[in-house]
């Protein structure tokens, strides 16, 4: 099973990929919007690419509530012991 | 015993000749942003439109679609009554019948060619590729026009955040004709239906009429989930069409994409992989989203551009509302 920091380095190398913010700044108590300035498309680019990366499924009504880079990780931690 | 005839038709087909109208008024990010408060910052942000073109009165679906025709005809060497059969993609015909074709096929002067509408909003284009191929090689027309067409701006409310600054008007014409190499190749189409609620008319006729106050319905769309399904679901679409047709990424000289939002176009093409020497359709910025248009109005403006050379192999992918989808591989007329 997947450590939170490993989950979180994964996202982080995601979120670099499609929205070009430094990995290192992709910490748990990061907004995607306010803090790493990542909007609604990239959101749903980071989306696609953490459901294949992770083998989860984050539905598009769930998206709206991940608004930390920590929300995300629980999310997805939550979805792989599920 | 009765035998009967078989139609016989062409051992491939092709596109001959491409044509597009483009309306006069140019319509700049700054002259939208007061009625969905918003900035030209945000909009070239969120979908890479600069400016679109609206049509003006007299720019009419059947307008667009004579000069847009005109010039795929020339471009093709063909006389109008050389044309066999006129298909229209199109969901901003104002009329819900006749077909606007048949007026099409009139005005340009075909020999009373068969002509009808085909209603598969942004991947109407796509369709038409299809079936015109089909006719051509199963013998039912030997050329043929087809025609992908919109005034959006009828059917679109300037206050609507989520669709005013995207939708526009233009018309794009390909004539399809007889080859005995493939130059379009195999379709890969289909549709999803369970979405039918992402990119709709916001009411039924008769529920709009039922009103005190009627108003034109118009355009709406689920932004968020209509940008996953076209970047990811039509990226696998995209990499089938060159499965079918038996070519690679590497392959391809020209990527053109529906172009719904820029940023569609750029996350097929991260997740397509497209390799950096494919030239990528990206009328959208001066074009806005012209639904069935918007694909016979960006190849145009390549081949026009030089950006796309005769004889050079495009993939072409429409999608949209439906949600409906088609793709092919083509040779660049």
């Amino acid at each position: 099973m997947a450590t939170t920091e490993e989950i979180r380095t994964d996202l982080a190398d995601i979120v670099n990929e499609v929205a070009g913010v430094p990995a290192d700044d992709v910490q748990l108590d990061k907004s995607f919007v306010d803090d790493l300035d990542v909007d609604s498309l990239s959101m749903v680019e980071v989306v696609v690419a953490a459901e294949e990366k992770f083998d989860v499924k984050i539905p598009d009504d769930e998206v709206k509530n991940l608004k930390t880079v920590g929300d995300a990780v629980a999310f997805i931690e939550r979805s792989q012991n599920g | 015993m009765t035998t009967l005839n078989s139609s016989v038709g062409a051992p491939q087909a092709t596109i001959l000749g491409i044509g597009t109208y483009r309306p006069s008024r140019v319509v700049p990010n700054d002259e939208l942003v007061d009625a969905i408060d918003s900035s030209d910052e945000w909009i070239q942000q969120r979908s890479g439109i600069k400016e679109r073109r609206f049509a003006g009165p007299d720019e009419t679906v059947q307008m667009m679609s004579v000069a847009a025709s005109r010039q795929a005809l020339e471009r093709a060497g063909l006389e109008p009554a050389q044309v066999d059969c006129v298909v229209v993609a199109t969901v901003s015909h104002m009329m819900q019948t006749p077909a606007v074709a048949t007026a099409i096929a009139h005005e340009l002067g075909t020999d009373k060619a068969p002509a009808f509408d085909i209603s598969a909003a942004c991947a109407g284009f796509c369709h038409g590729l299809a079936l015109g191929s089909d006719m051509v090689r199963g013998g039912s027309a030997k050329h043929v026009l087809v025609i992908g067409v919109e005034r959006l701006t009828d059917i679109t409310s300037l206050n609507d955040r989520g669709t005013a600054f995207i939708f526009a008007d233009g018309a794009g014409a390909a004539v399809i004709g007889p080859s005995d190499e493939v130059g379009i190749g195999p379709v890969v189409w289909g549709s999803d239906g369970e979405q039918f609620d992402l990119i709709r008319q916001d009411e039924d006729w008769r529920d709009v009429l039922a009103q005190d106050k009627p108003q034109m319905p118009h355009l709406i769309m689920q932004g968020s989930a209509v940008f996953r399904w076209a970047s990811f679901a039509m990226a696998k679409v995209a990499q089938q069409t060159l499965d079918k047709t038996g070519i690679t990424v590497d392959d391809l000289d020209v990527f053109v994409p529906h172009q719904a939002n820029m940023r569609i176009t750029d996350a097929m093409a991260r997740a397509m992989k497209l390799p950096d020497h494919v030239k990528i359709a990206r009328d959208i910025a001066h074009q806005g989203n012209t639904s069935a248009a918007s694909i016979p109005l960006a190849l145009g403006r390549m081949i026009d551009d030089g950006q796309a050379k005769s004889g050079d192999i495009a993939l072409v992918i429409a999608f949209g509302a439906g949600l409906a989808y088609a793709a092919q591989v083509v040779k660049v007329p």
